[in-house]
């Protein structure tokens, strides 16, 4: 059971961090929508086994852990919020620019232009 | 005591509702921001007086057993730090209330009630006394800024705002698997009762998750090397929403890790923790002295001073904690100014690029003091506040061996100063350049030039208040390294009914 859930949280990892490399911020949005389910599969493999509901007096067995499930609950809404406000900003990118690639920063680019050695990020330039 | 906790969290966000509600009604929204924020910092100033006469107050929400509940704890280090904060966001919300109407403000009838948001989240993150909590006010402090960042909906808002929102997202998709991690191995996400568990792990387990948060509260903090985001995403904000992310998030990021790591005992970790703060410096003014525009400059400071707090921190003794305590109690004040008088700027001139503006010493000489006295201050120039924060630090790093760190830290201090000089020189000396048109109202002037002052004085409050503020973090760091004292004002000294599974 536990070898299962902990596989698909790896599986859900990698893609959805594979995703989150892409520049297109619909993409983003998918890889993250991943990464949050495999928060939430990985909480409900650290509640332990399954017992009965969590509802005292309903049952005589081990309940299960009720705290990992509350904790799921809450992170799949703020989860849902947040990707509501990346589609968001990914349609408004849309509106400027007819497509919703993450740009880049002609400041930077202007930075790096100071040094000779080529350099495409801040860890290049101050190097 | 109980109520005032309360009131520190669900007070803003209940007149954010009520400023939302009245949005389109200019002076009623701001009336109830402000009352909103003052009621804020009158409780967060009441509870730090009531914390030094009775000491440590927790809260049990709903009554709940700390092992299943949320508890909510108000002790020195926290009560202090929320003073600190609440009072600078109330400066920041007069300032953008008398920047409106300028050409650089933001959409104000979104801007204060998300400064609520904010203030909120923010409270709720020092106060609170579980992780999980603490992810939940992670996600309202970020939702917050989201907005704050990207409202305005222009194009490099939007390209910037797009990196700030994915690294975040993916920073709290790392708290989450953390507590995951840290449930499976203790079966609680409560501090205290992770300040007991915790040093009983494996040392492999402890060390997992100690360096696991180490990210998470990395990212947030802006460490090396965690911390490209930042001077991407700030310069684009308008200048409120700047002083505010500057002068409060990366140092949440830092309280909650000086908060964890010393608690659970991660001493092990003080060599990384110390690297990291030395690059993080050096990296932070390197990337400073490259830039060109005022806003950029001050953003790569906002990194490189993180590093001095992570020393302390680094160094896990009483006098390095304690440093890093009173290095973050003045740098919240400090930064925010420092944006502040580069939104001054900004409004004369319409832009804060060195090249382009000249001379402001001569035509706008309140600006150039302004300027002048928190700029010393972040080099650490006696008698102003960061000489006596960093004094302490490297005073604590001498005493500790760790004679590579101070030397790291004094060179970085040099490089600060040399890039304030340049500021100055760009924008202060020069052949003065035509003012913006249309410029701003006298009134709209005086409100900014007023929150600024109010600023400035804060930070030189620090400097007054050093001697009792040095003691207060003394004793903070030494209750955060036993442990033992805040353990048992959270669980209680008489804890029959809580047995560990």
């Amino acid at each position: 059971m536990s070898a299962a859930l902990i596989a698909a949280v790896a599986a859900l990892v990698g893609s959805g961090v594979y995703l989150i490399t892409s520049r297109s911020l619909s993409r983003i949005v998918l890889g993250f929508s991943l990464l949050g389910h495999s928060a939430v599969l990985a909480l409900l493999a650290a509640g332990g086994s399954a017992g009965a509901p969590p509802i005292v007096g309903s049952s005589d067995l081990p309940s299960s852990d009720p705290l990992p499930q509350a904790f799921s609950l809450t992170a799949i809404v703020i989860s849902f919020g947040l990707t509501l406000f990346v589609l968001a900003l990914a349609s408004r990118q849309r509106q400027l620019t007819g497509d919703d690639l993450v740009e880049d920063d002609v400041e930077d680019r202007r930075v790096a232009q100071l040094s000779t050695k080529p350099a495409d990020d801040r860890e290049g330039e101050t190097a | 005591m109980n109520a005032i906790i309360a009131l520190a969290i669900v007070g803003p966000l209940a007149a954010s509702g009520i400023g939302l509600l009245v949005r389109e009604r200019h002076h009623l929204r701001d009336a109830i921001t402000l009352m909103g924020l003052s009621a804020t910092a009158l409780a967060a100033i009441a509870l730090l007086i009531d914390v030094q006469r009775n000491g440590t107050t927790v809260v049990r929400v709903g009554g709940w057993d700390p092992e299943l509940g949320i508890v909510l704890v108000a002790d020195q280090f926290a009560a202090l730090i929320l003073v600190v904060a609440t009072l600078t966001i109330l400066v920041v919300d007069i300032f953008a209330i008398g920047q409106r109407g300028t050409a650089s403000t933001g959409d104000q009838t979104v801007v204060g009630p998300m400064l609520l948001v904010l203030t909120a989240g923010v409270s709720l993150a020092i106060l609170t006394g579980d992780l999980f909590t603490l992810f939940v006010a992670f996600e309202l402090i970020l939702v917050s800024s989201y907005v704050l960042l990207t409202h305005q909906g222009r194009a490099a808002q939007l390209r910037s705002g797009m990196t700030y929102v994915v690294i975040n997202l993916l920073a709290s998709t790392l708290f989450l698997l953390g507590l995951a991690y840290v449930y499976a191995a203790t079966r609680t996400v409560n501090i205290a009762l992770l300040a007991e568990r915790i040093p009983e792990l494996d040392d492999g387990v402890r060390l997992g998750i100690g360096l696991w948060f180490l990210v998470v509260f990395g990212t947030k903090a802006a460490m090396f090397p965690l911390f490209s985001w930042l001077p991407d995403s700030y310069p684009t904000a308008p200048t409120t929403v700047t002083a505010v992310f500057a002068g409060l998030l990366t140092k949440i990021g830092v309280y909650v890790m000086i908060r964890f790591h010393t608690l659970t005992g991660m001493d092990d970790l003080g060599p990384v923790i110390l690297v990291a703060a030395g690059l993080t410096m050096l990296v932070g003014v390197a990337g400073a002295l490259a830039q060109n525009d005022v806003k950029r400059i001050l953003s790569f400071h906002v990194v490189s001073q993180i590093g001095y707090m992570l020393m302390g921190l680094g160094l896990f003794s009483v006098a390095g904690v304690a440093g890093a305590v009173l290095f973050l109690v003045h740098q919240i004040p400090v930064k925010t100014v420092m944006f502040l008088v580069g939104g001054l700027i900004e409004d004369d001139q319409g832009n804060s690029s060195l090249d382009k503006v000249g001379g402001l010493a001569a035509r706008r000489p309140i600006i150039a003091v302004l300027f002048a006295i928190p700029a010393l201050s972040l080099a650490g120039i006696p008698p102003f506040s960061g000489f006596v924060a960093k004094l302490s630090l490297i005073d604590a790093g001498i005493n500790a061996g760790s004679v590579a760190i101070v030397v790291v830290a004094l060179v970085a201090s040099m490089f600060t100063l040399l890039s304030m000089s340049k500021i100055w020189l760009g924008v202060f000396w020069r052949e003065p350049t035509p003012p913006s048109e249309p410029a701003s109202s006298k009134a709209s002037k005086r409100t900014m030039n007023g929150a600024t002052m109010a600023a400035v004085a804060g930070t030189l409050a620090v400097v007054a208040l050093a001697g009792p503020l040095w003691n207060m973090s003394e004793e903070i760091a030494r209750d955060l390294l036993d442990g033992q004292t805040y353990i048992d004002e959270v669980l209680g000294t008489d804890r029959g009914g809580v047995a560990s599974p």
